[in-house]
């Protein structure tokens, strides 16, 4: 491997702070030449703020930037795209008014005058027929009508796309969270070629295999600093988690151990498009999982049992509270202007109630209750919430399901996006709450989180295509019947 | 030092702290006289232009593109119908004042439907509807000059110790809303659905039976408004509620409650009122011209609402 | 994995059938003003004829641009309530000053298109909501008028009347000025590359910023699109009506707001339609009064008419987006 000493990029003693959270604690980092450098590290570890840093959306409070050996004293988005360094961010970035092809547009500015048009959907097509050779997305296609799995492929292959500006570095913020396996697959081989032909790369993902496999360089970061940084093969799963910290004590197997005799029945549920006479059965204590690729119907049914919790719908039948834990927390969860307690609260209200008023007091309560439970980082329970990490916000969501009356909770990918260490903490609190009677129904992108399930249907073209028993549930048995022909 | 600070982050201090400037500018010009029949004359005016407001403030946290734009025709036909059963007589006060209170919580509710069934932004809805309204007053109250029955305009001109009586009943009237939208489920409910309607629902608010609730809360409050006023002036008529649309949104903003949803406060909708009724009497004592007078309030609300500033970007 | 074929990947239904939504939902204002077209046909067939259009449509001109300067405010997710006493403002200013000191004229109205810039600048940096800044200004605007013409008089330049009066061979004047309007503005918003800029600024303001594009630019050019337009609405305006009034354009704000809706707008989102806004103010424009009158409906309730026409027709608009799921 060629070790060129010209980095693209080096941060040296780079410093942030939001109020009183260090965000970052004096950072040394670089990327070199044709490098694929893998960051990983908990959420709130600080690992977006450095990336924000690097793509000049940030500005740090101390330290210094240098591109190619050149000090920037003035560094910015503009000047980050000027030397040739893009971002992936984690939050998607498209215009959902506008056209695919209007989208890349945002970002060339030299693609203006006559036959833009034309010149930026043969841009955005040649890029994406190159990383995902089978991906249906038309140029004319209206950003917002995508899928969301959709939506993030164009924005990777905008970020690679080449124009009058320079590419050097692309910066990938969890590039696959919204991906399932196939098309993950062609990214991260796409990523290789792409550094293999000398541009470089930072690679931001939870799953550690993805890093572990793909990258040539791995720094893990822990509380706002570098703990450790090596080459890739120098790593494995077990020392990545290691260095990332907060999670050794727990244990995988956990799951195996657990037995479970069928409840009173909670959920029963048929797909709108089901046509065979497959259904989804849940009882008091399952755990059940929704497999299958992306966007195959699994979000739709859960939509649809739990609106039939409140109002009576054909072909489902529910016989308990519902609550239901977003995973695209932005649009379907956080509430921005509120502290951390109400976004808690706001399931139980009737429970915190006194009379007529909501008594602050128990409000406080639950959400005191629950920062220990679920262990939820933050100083104090009436902060905003969005002075939450991201994983920290998912615990919030979880702690409003788990703290309310509900006896069914339903999760929608409730996963995308967060660190191994809050998942295994919240593992353990599911199958503790299913042991006391709960029932979940889980849909998950991640296969490895179905382990936790005590049996899993599979979807395709929005509807059951298999139902799996434990014993049965293997990664090959779940891909084959996501892919096969539909009974 | 830092009750001050916490005092200076509220949001509605800005309209209290701009009503008394308004009024020292008054009363300076004036050397002091006439400083204390000011402030009563001014209770009485915003009184009217608080009780909308609040309704309207509901409305407005409900979220973007949330805004009664119907309360003008609804005090206007609200107006005439209380002043009609009321028919001059002290003894139907009650029965035409609740006749006010149905006749705008209807008006609401029909609001409501309109969004609902036909699933069109409450700006045009409300604004389709107040059409119909008005041509319904005008046909309702046609050539006739309504009043109040004796006892029912003296009641709502009545003071004690200078402050007028319909204050104070306002006052606990929006003691009791702060508190529900703060402290009920009711007001959190609609703070919820104002900052993000999906997730409100995902949170397991009943956001249809709230955004309908919240209308036609609006809708009475509109009515008795129109109840009160017609007693206030000794007459309804089909123009009578015309100056509350813009009075109405301005109060809110002005008391810093958020146009984005999610996020109110009713205090500020007292101190914006009274900030609007002092600065038209300002203007009146200055003696400007009708053309300076509308410039200035213009160019004075723009300067209010620039020097409090908007609310933070969230992220 | 490497077995699969690309063709088991899911088929775009619900892409599809998002994008037929959208080419219907956009074909539904101009459904809506053949529905209003027929009825007038129905009612008095002589209406329908190059002198019956160019009396009925009269009006359809400024109220057309006056839909497009609302709807350039729109696109960037804010709302004007000062456009009506705006145009009030420009029909005085035009029916006085531009006549009489043509170059006083002229800088005032270039001038108020400034102020708009400004306030778009203002709005943008002091992260105000537009609506109660406008609120405000709506007052400036109508006490400006106020102050230039006390009581309505006047009289617009005889170039402008002669403009207004202009009669092309076959299409009415009116028809002709609403397809340059929406083709001028369509090419602009549309189609050009900067377009593109100011309507993702609509959409996701955060994105270009992260691309580097200046949100203070968008929104001052947008600001400013929108004085430029409620400009020529008021003179079309005043060349129309040759006299003017403080109040003259009070009724455009609602109408304009309501011009835009109908032409399948939205609120927020940056989501607008040019072509959309244009058969909205027509539409409006003919439900108004023509068609009313036709109606014979009595004067007390041409208001309520106007309103439960404005109610028909977005009701319409949800049968038809219903029965296409």
């Amino acid at each position: 491997m060629l070790k060129a000493n010209t980095d693209i990029v080096r941060l040296n003693g780079a410093e942030k702070h939001f109020g009183a959270v260090r965000a970052l604690n004096g950072v040394d980092f670089h990327v070199g030449a044709g490098e694929c450098v893998g960051l990983v590290g908990h959420n709130g570890a600080g690992k977006s703020t450095l990336m924000h840093m690097v793509a000049g959306t940030l500005r740090p409070d101390g330290g210094q930037i240098a591109v190619r050996g050149n000090q920037e004293a003035s560094y910015s988005v503009a000047r980050a795209l000027e030397l040739g360094i893009r971002c992936v961010f984690q939050e998607l970035s498209l215009c959902p008014n506008l056209s695919v092809a209007e989208n890349t547009r945002i970002n060339h500015p030299s693609l203006a005058g006559f036959g833009w048009r034309r010149r930026a959907a043969d841009l955005i097509r040649a890029k994406l027929d190159e990383i995902f050779p089978d991906h249906g997305i038309s140029a004319d296609d209206i950003a917002g009508d995508l899928s969301i799995g959709r939506r993030q492929m164009v924005e990777v292959a905008r970020a690679f796309t080449l124009t009058r500006e320079p590419l050097h570095l692309v910066i990938l913020d969890e590039p696959t969270s919204s991906l399932d396996a196939h098309t993950a697959g062609q990214l991260l081989s796409f990523v290789r070629r792409f550094v293999e032909q000398g541009g470089s790369c930072i690679l931001i993902s939870h799953v550690l295999g993805e890093v572990l496999q793909n990258a040539d360089r791995i720094v893990v970061m822990r509380d706002g600093k570098v703990v450790a940084a090596d080459a890739a093969n120098a790593f494995d799963r077990d020392k990545l988690v290691a260095a990332m910290g907060g999670a050794e004590g727990h244990q995988k197997a956990a799951a195996e151990a657990r037995k479970v005799e069928a409840g009173a029945l909670r959920v029963r549920a048929r797909p709108a498009r089901q046509q065979d006479d497959k259904e989804l059965v849940a009882r008091a204590g399952e755990i059940i999982g929704l497999a299958g690729l992306a966007g195959h119907g699994q979000t739709d049914l859960l939509l649809a049992i739990f609106s039939a919790a409140s109002r009576a719908k054909a072909g489902i039948e529910v016989t308990a509270p519902v609550a239901l834990v977003a995973g695209d927390r932005q649009s379907d969860g956080i509430f921005s202007q509120w502290s951390i307690a109400q976004n808690i609260g706001i399931r139980s209200l009737a429970r915190l109630r006194s009379g007529l008023l909501i008594s602050p007091q128990r409000e406080a309560e639950l959400a005191e209750f629950w920062k220990q439970k679920i262990g939820i980082r933050t100083p104090d329970m009436n902060n905003n919430v969005f002075s939450l990490s991201g994983g920290n916000q998912q615990k919030a969501l979880f702690a409003r399901a788990l703290g309310s009356d509900a006896e069914i909770v339903l999760m929608d990918d409730p996963m995308r996006g967060v660190d191994i260490g809050t998942k295994l903490e919240v593992y353990d609190l599911l199958r503790e709450e299913a042991a006391k009677g709960r029932t979940f129904l889980w849909y998950t992108t991640e296969t490895e989180e179905l382990d936790n399930c005590d049996h899993v249907y599979v979807f395709k073209n929005g509807r059951i295509v298999a139902n799996l028993g434990r014993d049965e549930l293997t990664e090959e048995k779940i891909i084959q019947s996501s892919f096969g022909d539909a009974a | 030092m830092t009750s001050v600070r916490t005092l200076l982050e509220k949001p509605w201090i800005w309209s209290f702290a701009g009503a008394l400037v308004v009024w020292l500018a008054t009363v300076a010009f004036t050397g002091g006289y006439g400083a204390g029949g000011m402030v009563t004359a001014a209770l009485s005016l915003a009184v009217f232009t608080v009780i909308v407001g609040v309704g309207q403030m509901f409305v407005i946290t409900l979220g973007p593109g949330n805004v009664d734009l119907s309360l003008p025709a609804n005090i206007g036909l609200a107006s005439a119908v209380a002043m009609k059963v009321m028919g001059g007589s002290d003894s139907m006060i009650v029965v035409g004042l609740l006749a006010a209170l149905a006749c705008g919580a209807a008006i609401g509710a029909i609001n409501y439907l309109l969004i609902w069934a036909l699933r069109i932004p409450p700006i045009i809805a409300t604004l389709s509807a107040s059409f119909i309204i008005q041509s319904v007053d005008i046909s309702y109250g046609r050539g006739l000059q309504i009043k109040p029955s004796p006892g029912f305009a003296d009641f709502t001109n009545r003071q004690v110790l200078g402050i007028p009586v319909l204050a104070m009943l306002t006052v606990v009237f929006t003691i009791g809303a702060a508190l529900a939208l703060q402290r009920m489920i009711y007001g959190r409910s609609v703070l919820a659905i104002g900052q993000n309607i999906r997730a409100a629902w995902l949170a397991g608010v009943h956001v249809g039976r709230i955004r309908f609730l919240t209308y036609t809360l609006c809708g009475a409050l509109g009515g008795i408004d129109g109840a009160l006023l017609a007693g206030y002036f000794r007459g309804a008529n089909v123009d009578i509620g015309n100056e509350y649309l813009l009075a109405s949104i301005a109060v809110v903003v002005i008391g810093g409650t958020s146009v984005a949803g999610g996020k109110a406060n009713v205090p500020g909708v007292w101190g914006a009122g009274l900030f609007l009724v002092l600065l038209l009497t300002m203007l009146n004592t200055f003696g400007v011209s009708a053309g300076v007078r509308l410039v200035l309030t213009g160019l004075i609300i723009v300067g209010v609402i620039t020097a409090a500033g908007g609310e933070k970007a969230v992220r | 994995m490497t077995a699969i074929a690309p063709g088991t990947l899911p088929k775009s239904s619900p892409r599809g059938s998002a994008a037929r939504a959208r080419l219907l939902r956009g074909l539904l204002p101009a459904l809506s003003l053949a529905l209003v077209l027929i009825a007038i046909a129905w009612l008095n067939p002589r209406a329908i004829s190059y002198f019956g259009f160019t009396l009925m449509l009269n009006l359809a001109i400024p109220i057309a641009l006056a839909t497009i300067a609302q709807m350039f405010v729109i696109a960037g997710n804010e709302l004007d309530l000062s456009i009506g006493t705006f145009v009030g403002f420009v029909g005085c200013i035009t029916a006085t000053w531009l006549r009489e000191a043509p170059l006083l004229g002229i800088v005032v109205l270039l001038g108020s298109i400034g102020a708009y810039a400004l306030l778009g600048a203002l709005i943008h940096l002091r992260n105000l909501p537009s609506i109660v800044v406008t609120l405000g200004m709506s007052f400036v605007w109508q006490g400006l008028a106020i102050l230039v013409l006390p009581k309505p008089g006047g009289k617009a330049p005889d170039w402008l009347l002669s403009i207004m009066s202009f009669k092309p061979p076959y299409i009415p004047f009116p028809i002709l000025a609403a397809l340059l309007i929406a083709a001028v503005v369509h090419f602009g918003l549309m189609r050009t590359s900067y377009g593109v800029i100011l309507r993702g600024s609509g959409g996701n303001a955060a994105a270009l910023r992260r691309a580097g594009w200046s949100l203070l630019r968008t929104k001052i050019v947008l600001f400013a699109l929108t004085g430029l337009f409620g400009v020529l609405s008021g003179m079309a305006l005043i060349g129309i009506t040759t006299s003017a009034d403080a109040n003259i354009g009070n009724g455009y704000t609602l109408l304009s707001i309501a011009g835009v809706i109908l032409g399948g707008g939205e609120f927020v989102g940056g989501r607008v339609s040019p072509i959309g806004a244009v058969i909205g103010a027509l539409t409006l424009a003919l439900a108004a009064s023509p068609l009313l009158t036709f109606m014979h409906i009595p004067p007390d309730w041409q208001v309520a008419a106007n309103g439960a026409i404005l109610i028909i027709v977005l009701a319409a608009r949800v049968l038809i987006s219903r029965r296409e799921r």
